[in-house]
């Protein structure tokens, strides 16, 4: 990085108005889908309130797959034309979205106590699920474990690539392995799910705006956050280098 | 067999069959565990006979996956640390062609740690795993994630901790196999109609060819130097 750069980068650059608004609008739009969700549309008659958390649960799941998409898109991108910022682009895709995906399964892990008289239950869905938190985890160990910056760039754009592997495997695997107690929203559930849901129109007025924001705004803003923290990052580790490199 | 590529494959394959063949190192470490481990299970499972039928194939593929960990490890620290894999990237090979060669050797090397399980484990358990759809599953399956492992493992041997990373990197990946491979294999020893299991080893393949591809279009980045 050139002498400029660094200065460039580090001298506190303000928030992009853009940013600023996105943060605002992230802000309100969670508060106001909250209000939605807990307030506005009527308890589930079967499920009782607990069945609201369904209006955090399942977007948290799609907010997830954006930041992971993110990833794949960063790899992709990074490998083909081998700018960084798209590899920070992955990197904070990996963080979002494995934020969201153990929002997803907390939530789901509090719905299913009253619901399944269970915290965790080995469903296909829920292991896979598990199973896609554990491999953006070796994400970001592998990482971790790579010294030179360069080489650390390229190797974790594929290893993205891969690990979205896991983001579909968990979306489609109530298709594939039949035998799931959890409930499928879009189409006819499962003959065993347990704890369904009928998508209303009550349901849809409260998750259709709770999902479009978690698919989008959430995601997309946290991101840009993360994305200028490890400019920051890299910033400062430059700095370091240069004065110890006197 | 004669273009360039397939030469280069062939070398490389070659020479690893040669290097095992005079060492035998690997094979038999590799088996030794695998045989280790469905012993491990068996006593952690206290496998009887019900519960043989359910487990067994769980158990096979576990197995070798833990076994390939080590052989897919070995196999690419060799390449790395004597700076052969340098040396091969200064050849005018195309990456796909090593990226084939390292994957037909532990390819192979599995493979024949699987054909010493089968029978064993047929033997041992009074389950019919000598089976020629057991067998082609097997074939694919062992293809199938020889090939993310050898690209992982390439990945690995690049990082500080490689020992401890490959499987963190590996396992996760590799679920799409461990998963069809253990319902076709289970469909096929407990007698169930083709109709069952088939869809199983077709999934299988499918998810196959789809790594396959993917690896082939991405190793020239993971070697890239």
């Amino acid at each position: 990085m050139t002498q400029r750069r660094i200065h460039a980068s580090l001298a506190a650059s303000p928030q992009p108005r853009l940013l600023r608004a996105l943060t605002i609008l992230a802000t309100l739009g969670f508060a106001s889908t909250l209000v939605l969700g807990l307030f506005v549309a009527g308890t589930d008659i079967q499920q009782g309130p607990v069945q609201r958390i369904f209006y955090i649960h399942m977007p948290a799941f799609f907010g997830a797959f954006t930041a992971f998409g993110a990833t794949v898109l960063g790899g992709l991108i990074y490998l083909w034309r081998g700018s960084e910022a798209w590899d920070r682009i992955a990197l904070a895709g990996v963080e979002v979205g494995l934020a969201f995906a153990l929002i997803n399964l907390l939530t789901g892990a509090i719905w299913a106590r009253p619901i399944w008289n269970t915290w965790w239950t080995w469903d296909p869905r829920l292991t896979s699920a598990a199973v896609m938190c554990l491999t953006y985890a070796a994400y970001l160990m592998l990482r971790a474990g790579i010294e030179n910056p360069q080489r650390r760039r390229r190797l974790m754009s594929v290893y993205g690539i891969f690990a979205f592997v896991s983001v579909l495997l968990t979306l489609f695997i109530i298709r594939i392995v039949p035998d799931t107690i959890h409930p499928v929203i879009v189409g006819a559930s499962p003959q065993n799910a347990q704890g369904s849901f009928e998508a209303t129109s009550g349901v849809v007025l409260a998750l259709l705006p709770s999902l479009l924001l978690w698919l989008t705004l959430m995601p997309i803003t946290l991101m840009w956050h993360r994305y200028r923290l490890a400019l920051r990052q890299e910033a400062v580790d430059a700095l370091k280098l240069k004065l110890l490199g006197g | 067999m004669k273009s360039p590529f397939a030469a280069a494959v062939r070398a490389i394959v070659s020479k690893d069959l040669r290097a095992e063949w005079r060492s035998r190192e690997l094979v038999s470490a590799m088996a030794l565990f695998a045989l280790l481990s469905v012993l491990v299970f068996s006593f952690a499972l206290e496998l009887d006979k019900n519960a043989r039928e359910e487990a067994i194939s769980g158990v096979l593929w576990v197995s070798l996956i833990f076994a390939s960990l080590l052989g897919f490890n070995r196999s690419l620290s060799l390449e790395h640390d004597q700076g052969s894999l340098d040396a091969l990237l200064l050849t005018p090979v195309s990456r796909s062609a090593i990226f084939l060669g390292k994957l037909l050797g532990n390819f192979m090397f599995t493979l024949l740690v699987a054909l010493v399980l089968l029978p064993l484990m047929t033997a041992l358990y009074g389950v019919q795993l000598l089976d020629s759809w057991a067998l082609l599953t097997t074939i694919v399956g062992v293809f199938g994630f020889s090939a993310i492992g050898t690209l992982l493992a390439t990945l690995a041997v690049q990082t500080r901790s490689r020992e401890a990373l490959l499987p963190i990197a590996l396992l996760p990946v590799c679920l799409p196999f461990l998963l069809t491979a253990v319902r076709a294999t289970k469909g096929i020893v407990s007698g169930a109609p083709q109709s069952e299991w088939q869809v199983w080893l077709q999934l299988l393949a499918a998810i196959t060819i789809i790594y396959l591809v993917l690896c082939l279009l991405l190793y020239r980045f993971v070697l890239e130097e």
